[in-house]
């Protein structure tokens, strides 16, 4: 075994495992509102993080065919991909939840699931038909914007891109963002009333509607960001890129104690780390016995130990108190 | 009952005079014969459409220009393309739908080797004809069903021809291997690693990866241990964002791959990070063949693109297939698969691509391999890419 090898990629991956982990959280902050409020987890939640994905990509490749992308400097388009992105996202979750669930919020548990699962197989497809009619290609290619792709060398093997930064910036101010609303502000009130007792909250006089819609609307934008800066972090995505990181966010979701927002971000950056520190060293300590194919195996094995010793996740599930 | 009886009369002047009428009407409409039916399956939708539908193309070319003398016999000529996804189960599903379908005569596929294999075990218990125009993995011809044939080199050639590159012309000293876990990717990375630990040159790693998007774990340690080259056996949608978000992490090894990666897509995907890298073939782009010039412009002409790679492979394939069935319809009889079958080990067709014989596992007797360079980043330019080496060399005996 090569030990200063080991040693030394050690801050590289921890990198690459907090971007991904970073990641995860923002699509988990997404099941975990809607679960915290409604108890149900909306699996098209995967297909509306990637349709903020392809807002994104839309917008870079248009403004490329209008020569804007060299123009502009790239804060600014990034910051219009991103609200781009989120807004396409939000509004996408908050027509499903008008369309799909809205109808079936008194029948029982199971059904909205089924709707859910069902608005997750037509919103692939229809992705993909619209693609395939708008640029007749299944995979679309972020534009590279060569400042982003710009690399600090902090040691030989170890270094960071501005993207990396960019990724972890905006997580982290979007997850502030995300936490001062939900408790510093009338909304954010609302909101935790709703999630507490619906029937108590109507009867003070808030629109239960209104705020669970808007809770599609905060959980539909983080998806529509994190899927901006999926995007920009690899370059490329289809219409079933979704699937597996959304699955893997509700995971970080349910680790970090369905229902519970702190719990999100603490669950998808362990498993964002878990996922990195499995693909990089398995083959390594294992002398090439088991590969990087390996991690999910991995991962979701420490994941099982974890929800075997503490069953209602790492922070905790949050109940509601039924009268 | 009178009226009846009058009825009843009518019926059987009217069965009568049809009767006689009959045999002028087919003299006059010779399709009565029956439809022979051309099937080809590739992925037609997914990120591997872009050769998939090349295939398809390709075949549908041939059989509009080759089907003349079938029809002047009197049969109907008509190709049927399946989408296999890239997808071994949606491929065994589509070959079950072609074995019901008795007009089906032959096909011409697949694109993925680890679609194919499963695909062709199907085939074979009706004694359907497959014709490859892409399939590189030995597997394929080495079970020795009679029904099994490709145009096309081997990995297990392939994979030598990539190691040979590397240490003479590349002059490599060390190599990291990565695979798909398809049949065909890691059957070709296994074979260029086995190769190229015997010239001498040391394997830094081999892995396996299902990924599509995020490779960074993955080039983390590659880059730690900074090889020459990165060899990646598997396909372009795959291997572009891996060889893109190398460069981006500023790995500076060289990368040298296989014949999934010869598609246009793989620069669209992965930009300048691949110009002026190598890759091994078993098709040559068009502009290789000299045979193969007017082809190209009808091609472009007919679907208003350049064909992809394999394009003109199919478009042999299916000449072949024309061919066996025109030898096997002299007589006037509409053709029986096992007929055509065994026409089509006896055909020695010279087409765009070069003479093809089949040997007896249904192995081209002399197949090409081709070392390419991609030229620049423009995808329209693929066929641009410069021929480095051309070899040709006889299929490998089967190793017991």
């Amino acid at each position: 075994m090569d030990l200063p090898l080991l040693v030394g990629i050690f801050p590289q991956v921890f990198l690459d495992g907090l971007i991904l982990g970073f990641m995860y959280a923002l699509i988990a902050l997404g099941y975990t509102m809607v679960y915290g409020v409604l108890e149900f987890i909306n699996f098209a939640h995967s297909e509306i993080f990637i349709v903020g994905a392809f807002v994104g990509v839309e917008i870079l490749l248009g403004m490329r065919a209008a020569g804007w992308l060299e123009a502009l400097p790239w804060p600014l388009v990034l910051l219009l991909i991103l609200v781009a992105g989120m807004a396409g996202a939000g509004l996408l979750a908050v027509s499903v939840e008008r369309i799909a669930y809205r109808p079936l919020r008194g029948a029982p548990r199971l059904i909205p699931l089924i709707s859910a699962i069902g608005v997750s197989f037509f919103l692939q497809d229809l992705i993909r038909l619209v693609e395939s009619i708008w640029r007749n290609a299944f995979n679309l290619v972020y534009p590279t914007m060569d400042a982003l792709n710009h690399r600090f060398e902090l040691t030989e093997t170890i270094d960071v891109s501005v993207k990396s930064l960019v990724v972890i910036a905006a997580a982290l101010a979007m997850l502030w963002a995300l936490h001062a609303l939900v408790n510093r502000t009338k909304i954010g009130t609302a909101i935790r009333a709703v999630a507490e007792d619906q029937a108590a909250a109507s009867l003070m006089g808030i629109d239960v509607n209104r705020i669970i819609s808007l809770t599609f609307l905060i959980g539909g934008a983080m998806g529509g960001a994190a899927g901006v800066l999926f995007g920009v972090q690899y370059g490329l995505i289809n219409p079933y890129s979704g699937f597996i990181p959304g699955l893997k966010a509700f995971t970080a979701a349910v680790l970090g104690g369905i229902g519970n927002i702190p719990g999100a971000m603490i669950g998808g950056v362990v498993l964002g780390l878990l996922e990195a520190f499995a693909a990089s060293y398995l083959s390594l300590l294992t002398g090439g016995a088991f590969g990087a194919e390996y991690k999910d195996i991995f991962a979701f094995s420490v994941l099982i130990l974890i929800l075997i010793f503490r069953p209602k996740g790492l922070l905790g599930e949050i109940v509601r108190e039924r009268a | 009952m009178n009226r009846y009886l009058v009825r009843l009369a009518l019926v059987f002047a009217v069965t009568v005079g049809l009767a006689a009428l009959l045999p002028a009407s087919s003299l006059e409409a010779q399709a009565s014969k029956g439809t022979i039916k051309i099937a080809t399956q590739s992925p037609l939708s997914g990120g591997q459409a872009a050769l998939g539908e090349g295939i398809k193309l390709g075949a549908q070319l041939a059989i509009e220009k080759f089907r003349g003398g079938l029809e002047k016999r009197g049969f109907k000529v008509e190709l049927v393309p399946f989408d296999d996804q890239a997808k071994p189960d949606v491929g065994v599903a589509n070959a079950k739908n072609i074995i019901a379908d008795k007009d089906i005569m032959v096909v011409v596929g697949h694109l993925n080797s680890g679609v194919a294999i499963p695909s062709s075990e199907v085939y074979k218990e009706v004694n359907l004809a497959m014709v490859s125009p892409a399939n590189t993995n030995p597997v394929i011809t080495d079970r020795g069903y009679p029904n099994v044939f490709r145009i096309c080199g081997r990995d297990d050639v392939q994979g030598v021809v990539g190691a040979e590159f590397a240490k003479g012309t590349m002059k490599v000293k060390s190599a990291y291997v990565i695979h798909d876990k398809t049949a065909y990717g890691q059957g070709v990375a296994e074979f260029f690693k086995a190769d190229a630990e015997k010239k001498g040159i040391k394997i830094l790693g081999f892995e396996g990866t299902e990924e599509k998007s995020n490779f960074d774990p993955i080039i983390t340690p590659i880059k730690a241990k900074n090889p020459d080259l990165i060899y990646f056996g598997g396909i372009y949608e795959q291997a572009g964002p891996f060889f893109k978000q190398a460069r981006e992490k500023g790995v500076k090894s060289k990368f040298l791959g296989p014949d999934g990666l010869d598609s246009s897509d793989l620069v669209r995907i992965a930009g300048k990070a691949v110009v002026g890298m190598y890759y091994t073939s078993v098709a040559g782009p068009v502009s290789v063949y000299p045979q193969a010039k007017q082809f190209a412009e009808e091609y472009k002409k007919k679907f208003g693109k350049n064909p992809e790679p394999f394009a003109a492979q199919a478009y042999d394939s299916a000449a072949i297939a024309i061919k066996a069935l025109e030898a096997v319809t002299k007589t006037g009889k509409a053709p029986t698969r096992d007929a055509v079958t065994a026409a089509i080990r006896d055909v020695r067709h010279t087409g765009i691509t070069g003479t093809v014989e089949f040997d007896a596992k249904g192995d081209p007797k002399k197949a090409l391999y081709f070392v390419l360079q991609v030229a620049g980043e423009n995808p329209e330019k693929w066929s641009d890419n410069k021929e480095v080496k051309r070899l040709s060399i006889a299929a490998p005996p089967v190793k017991k």
